[in-house]
């Protein structure tokens, strides 16, 4: 079984269209959501739930009121700025700031602080009508998404063994921030879908950088070439330069959002256009990289 | 006035929105607007500007903890307050580590020791820079090191370096809902959405939405990339009363304009109309 992310380090680039794409090539393949905070895959995929479970999202102080002397302690020793004075003129605790790092508890000579855990997370097996997906719903400004990358990362992982799944393929998160790191740690390759536009380059070699540090091998997507051929070319001779192999490029199309509209893959919405023919064989080039190990390490 | 510039989903045009809110705005408000980039896993705003002279560069960190092992009792008490697992401590083999890629900086372990065994060190956590533009009162970026996880420390420390005394701040914000968007916008007196009219960014910005309703900010939409999808998200904003601040239209050079970097140059007129009525709509919910 071979696990394979798809970033981008910008957003917009493309990721889930074309993770949608592969995903209905794929066939014996388990599908995860990694961008955990923005996850759209869904909205093609639909997956019917099977199983909810719980996250626990980090935890958050509470200070009892009644019992607060007001002396400050709190508002002093925390590190966030979580911690404000209301209208009333008492310590209050903002719930978006706390980290839950209970150091205010253990520091309030009034004992008036308590931390409870935040279970505003979920996340799901479900299957769709390509295979199982593992996703999730953060709730709203909660933490610890990197954590909940790792814990559906791992659930896919055992579906895909129980299964005897060939791929995992993992939809990711934007940036090069936690929820991306957790995303790249142990993961066989990553596909890199990238935009032929200044920002699109910058943000990729920043990720580049970041998987380079994992040493996960790195294959490449140019979406939307022909926007610039001329900076394609830039993008071209950087992935060259950097021993990426290109997979392929895809010209912009707005059928990838027409498909999108009726909720289907672009393969499915069309599946005898130039470009549905071009991932077919997009895919069958990542297949035989992730198969032939020598290729790419 | 700080105005943030949010967005869900990523690749909707926070950036394109932010650079020319930022163009426009200077001009309206005599050059006394700044504009601050606070993606900072991804800083975009300044590719914009070549020409720009950059000021100052300040390398930031955050507090770690460093153990000496000829203070430490290997008593474990750091590593129990330590809520993120980032201290391990084995007495029988006298070992005490810290995970740097754990640790959140709270402070709790150096609280907790009473043998005087933590020191407190610096862990880089990227750099600000701030820079002069050809026209308004500069743009400041953060940028995190590579491999850091602590992008909502670094967007404090922005923030905070932040010169105050502008009419008006902007906020670039990074994409998601998660921890760093809520502090991009945590002190912000308005927020933009930017969204895209397309399902994708239609569910990105219902879960922004709530993100503002419990944050309890004011805030509006700017629909960019107009045209290119269907029209459920003006649905959506007219169901739920939320102002449509401004309509961008999708237009094809436009975006080959910015895949060089060229925001300014050719702007299109119906483009240019589309800011004009932008900067209009924000001045009445300034003021």
């Amino acid at each position: 079984m071979k696990e394979i992310t798809v970033l981008s380090g910008k957003g917009g680039a493309g990721k889930t269209s074309i993770t949608a794409a592969l995903a209905s090539l794929a066939q014996n393949a388990v599908f995860c959501d990694n961008d955990v905070d923005a996850s759209d895959l869904h909205l093609i995929l639909k997956p019917e739930i099977k199983e909810t479970h719980q996250f626990d999202s980090g935890s958050l102080a509470f200070i009892n009121q009644e019992t607060c002397t007001k002396c400050r302690t709190c508002q002093d020793v925390c590190r966030f700025e979580a911690i404000f004075t209301n209208n009333d003129g008492s310590p209050e605790v903002n719930p978006l700031q706390c980290e839950g790092c209970r150091l205010c508890e253990r520091l309030c000579p009034a004992d008036a602080i308590q931390t409870h855990q935040n279970l505003n997370n979920n996340w799901y097996v479900s299957y769709t009508r390509f295979g199982a997906m593992v996703h999730a719903k953060m709730g709203v400004g909660e933490e610890n998404s990197g954590k909940l990358v790792t814990r559906i990362r791992e659930k896919a992982r055992e579906i895909a063994l129980e299964n005897k799944a060939d791929f995992v393929l993992n939809d990711g998160p934007p940036g090069i921030g936690c929820t991306a790191i957790s995303s790249i740690t142990g993961t066989n390759a990553v596909l890199l879908v990238i935009e032929p536009t200044v920002s699109g380059l910058h943000d990729a070699k920043r990720l580049v950088e970041l998987v380079n540090s994992f040493q996960v091998p790195i294959c490449a997507i140019i979406n939307k070439y022909d926007i610039n051929t001329e900076f394609t070319a830039t993008v071209e001779s950087y992935l060259k330069e950097n021993k990426i192999v290109l997979v392929g490029k895809i010209p912009f199309s707005k059928m990838f959002v027409e498909s999108i509209l009726v909720e289907k893959s672009l393969i499915e919405f069309a599946p005898n256009h130039p470009i549905s023919l071009n991932l077919k064989s997009i895919w069958k080039m990542i297949r035989q990289l992730l198969i032939s190990k020598t290729c790419f390490q | 006035m700080q105005i943030a510039i949010a967005s869900g989903k990523g690749g909707t045009g926070k950036t394109t929105v932010s650079v020319n809110l930022y163009y426009f705005l200077s001009v309206k408000y005599n050059n006394k607007v700044q504009l601050i980039d606070c993606d900072v896993e991804e800083p975009n705003d300044m590719l914009f500007f070549p020409q720009a002279k950059k000021k100052s560069e300040t390398e930031v960190y955050t507090i770690v903890p460093e153990i000496d092992k000829a203070k430490c009792t290997f008593c474990k008490k750091c590593a129990v307050w330590c809520e993120f697992n980032a201290i391990s401590i084995v007495k029988n083999l006298k070992f005490a580590e810290v995970n740097y890629d754990l640790c959140h900086s709270c402070g709790a372990c150096f609280e907790a020791c009473t043998f005087d065994a933590l020191k407190q060190i610096e862990n880089p956590l990227g750099r600000i820079s701030e820079y002069q533009t050809t026209f308004g009162a500069g743009i400041m970026e953060g940028r995190l090191e590579i491999g850091s996880a602590m992008q909502t420390a670094l967007i404090k420390k922005v923030k905070k370096q932040a010169s105050t005394g502008q009419t008006i701040t902007l906020l670039d914000a990074p994409p998601g809902t998660s921890c760093p968007v809520v502090e991009t916008v945590a002190n912000a007196d308005y927020v933009i959405l930017v969204t895209e009219p397309t399902p994708f960014g239609l569910h990105d910005l219902k879960i922004a939405v709530e993100v503002l309703k419990e944050l309890k900010k004011p805030f509006g939409v700017i629909v960019n990339k107009a045209g290119l999808g269907n029209n459920d998200v003006y649905q959506f904003l007219k169901e739920n009363n939320i102002t449509l601040v401004g309509n961008i239209p999708f237009s094809k050079n436009y975006a080959a304009n910015y895949s060089r970097g060229d925001l300014f140059e050719n702007i299109p007129a119906e483009l240019e109309k589309s800011y004009h009525t932008i900067v209009d709509q924000l001045q009445l919910i300034i003021s």
